[in-house]
């Protein structure tokens, strides 16, 4: 009897979470009225933004400044892959605003019929190298990551940091012979952080961002390979008017200088 | 051991029953129905996949061999030991069942990486380093793997007693005689189950792969890692994968299911 009073609660609790899910859901469609705030802006309540991981550090601070310059909005974040992302939107997840680390999945979300308008461009990136502190191995260039001995750990080609990768190899007939293919580019400077991998091929904005714990090497092959990052506001968006605002203000000037910062290209 | 006459099964039990039983298998159709069948010859026989499906069953097959090896004995201690603090060696053995995979793989990153003492020790001895090749990859799964294995023999052998093992020893029986005459005929039931369940998590190990092993074609990288890389731009072929993994894990537990995988539970 006490396990099947177990179960019981277990099935309801699952269907209380599936029921929680479905409100939450609703309820930014059903959002009372617009109420016009002092800042100008037209609505309150929560947005939510679809961001690529590379994007994280970067957007954390611009969510702060956009609810600070909108009282009564609350902006949540999604980070993960572009691409994990594009299946979420696909799948009916609600969203307000995507912005994707590279074209291609963009251009997936676009077809997809997920998009409404035309996403931006707003910041570019590229790759560096990420080295232990003080560089004890000595990597100063891209054909320097072939020395014999070293551990290389680099993104699958499957992933945008891994294209960008692909196409500095093929600009500099240079073929790197990796310890491993990550899914993710965090995943690769975790492995430098741990020290298990000698270098990884990482962006930019990745290696400063984690200044404190790796030592970045830039090498001027990779302006060959720069990846574009468009965003957009995603069709039906439960906030349409706000991801709208969200969307100018990461192309404008306070979003250019937030991520410049972290070592983001302008738009080309 | 004959079983006692047919015995009805509650109707209350029924529904949750079901439920229960939808919940494993609704996803699995779930996948089916998304998937493009009539590709699936093509996206299955890509050199990738190919690797990756060799590589699966090769590791998974050695980690079970470490899980007999290593987990047989640990289970018999568990259970017949009088040593103190058996209790709490217990709830640490099952540890892998209930840590998140990532979290596993960060812990033996610690242990056997490059600034781990135990990778530092084995640098040292053999010039070696232990992640990003094939052995982490059986480590990583063995690590997940073996208290599947543990659970069930332990369980059995709790569940038939030590009567037997107790008689031997008054016939005059050394331990080590014991345990080959008593203790491993009474385990060999579960023993398949235990088998069976070691390789099936094995072959589905993925957390503790991608971090502490890497993950390269041919080396490191095994069939959920493929799926994982795949589903970052064709979803099609990741779902053929999928199902692929699915397929070979039902066989693997059709093929091993002879009597001792229902006699491990009992």
């Amino acid at each position: 009897m006490k396990k099947l009073a177990i179960a019981v609660a277990a099935v309801a609790l699952l269907a209380g979470a599936c029921s929680a899910n479905d409100e939450a859901s609703t309820s930014p469609s059903s959002g009372g009225p617009a109420v016009p705030s002092p800042a100008g802006s037209s609505a309150t309540g929560t947005l939510t933004v679809f961001a690529a991981a590379s994007l994280t550090e970067s957007f954390n601070e611009l969510g702060k400044e956009f609810e600070a310059a909108h009282p009564g909005v609350t902006v949540k974040f999604d980070y993960e892959g572009s691409s994990a992302l594009v299946q979420k939107l696909d799948n009916g997840a609600k969203a307000d605003v995507f912005a994707s680390a590279d074209q291609a999945n963009m251009d997936k979300a676009v077809q997809g019929g997920v998009i409404d308008g035309q996403p931006t461009v707003f910041a570019t990136n590229k790759l560096a190298i990420a080295v232990a502190k003080g560089n004890p191995k000595g990597i100063k260039t891209f054909a320097d990551l072939n020395k014999a001995g070293l551990t290389v750990v680099v993104c699958a080609q499957q992933v945008p940091c891994g294209s960008a990768t692909k196409k500095v190899e093929d600009n500099t007939h240079v073929t790197l012979k990796p310890a491993s293919e990550e899914t993710d580019v965090k995943q690769v400077l975790a492995k430098v952080q741990s020290g298990d991998a000698d270098a990884g091929l990482v962006y930019v904005t990745d290696a400063t961002s984690a200044a404190d714990k790796v030592d970045k090497v830039d090498f001027p092959e990779s302006s060959g390979a720069i990846n574009n990052y468009p965003i957009a506001v995603v069709k039906d968006a439960p906030q349409a008017a706000l991801a709208k605002e969200f969307n100018d203000f990461v192309l404008g000037a306070q979003g250019k200088a937030e991520l410049t910062k972290i070592g983001f290209g302008p738009a080309q | 051991m004959a079983r006692p006459p047919h015995s009805r099964v509650p109707l209350v039990l029924w529904i949750p029953a079901v439920v229960a039983l939808a919940l494993v298998v609704l996803p699995v159709v779930g996948l089916l129905v998304r998937s493009d069948v009539a590709r699936f010859p093509s996206l299955l026989i890509s050199e990738s996949s190919l690797a990756a499906l060799k590589l699966s069953l090769i590791t998974a097959l050695l980690s079970t061999v470490a899980c007999v090896i290593l987990g047989v004995p640990l289970a018999v201690v568990l259970a017949r030991s009088r040593v103190r603090g058996t209790r709490l060696l217990r709830s640490i053995v099952l540890l892998p069942l209930v840590l998140p995979p990532v979290v596993g793989g960060l812990a033996l990153l610690y242990l056997l990486g490059r600034k781990g003492f135990l990778g530092i020790l084995i640098n040292a001895l053999t010039g070696q380093q232990v992640p990003f090749t094939t052995a982490a990859v059986v480590i990583a799964q063995t690590f997940v793997a073996m208290p599947f294995l543990v659970v069930s023999l332990e369980g059995a052998l709790r569940g038939s007693g030590d009567r037997y093992e107790q008689v031997a020893s008054t016939l005059g029986a050394r331990p080590w005689t014991v345990f080959r005459r008593v203790t491993l005929p009474l385990l060999l039931p579960a023993l398949g189950s235990g088998v069976v369940l070691s390789f099936a998590r094995a072959l589905g190990e993925f957390g503790a792969t991608i971090t502490f092993a890497g993950s390269l074609e041919g080396v490191t990288r095994t069939l959920p890692l493929e799926v994982y890389t795949q589903a970052e731009v064709d979803v099609d072929s990741a779902v053929a994968l999928a199902l692929l993994l699915i397929v070979v894990a039902i066989v693997v537990i059709a093929v091993a299911r002879p009597r001792s995988f229902e006699g491990g539970f009992r």
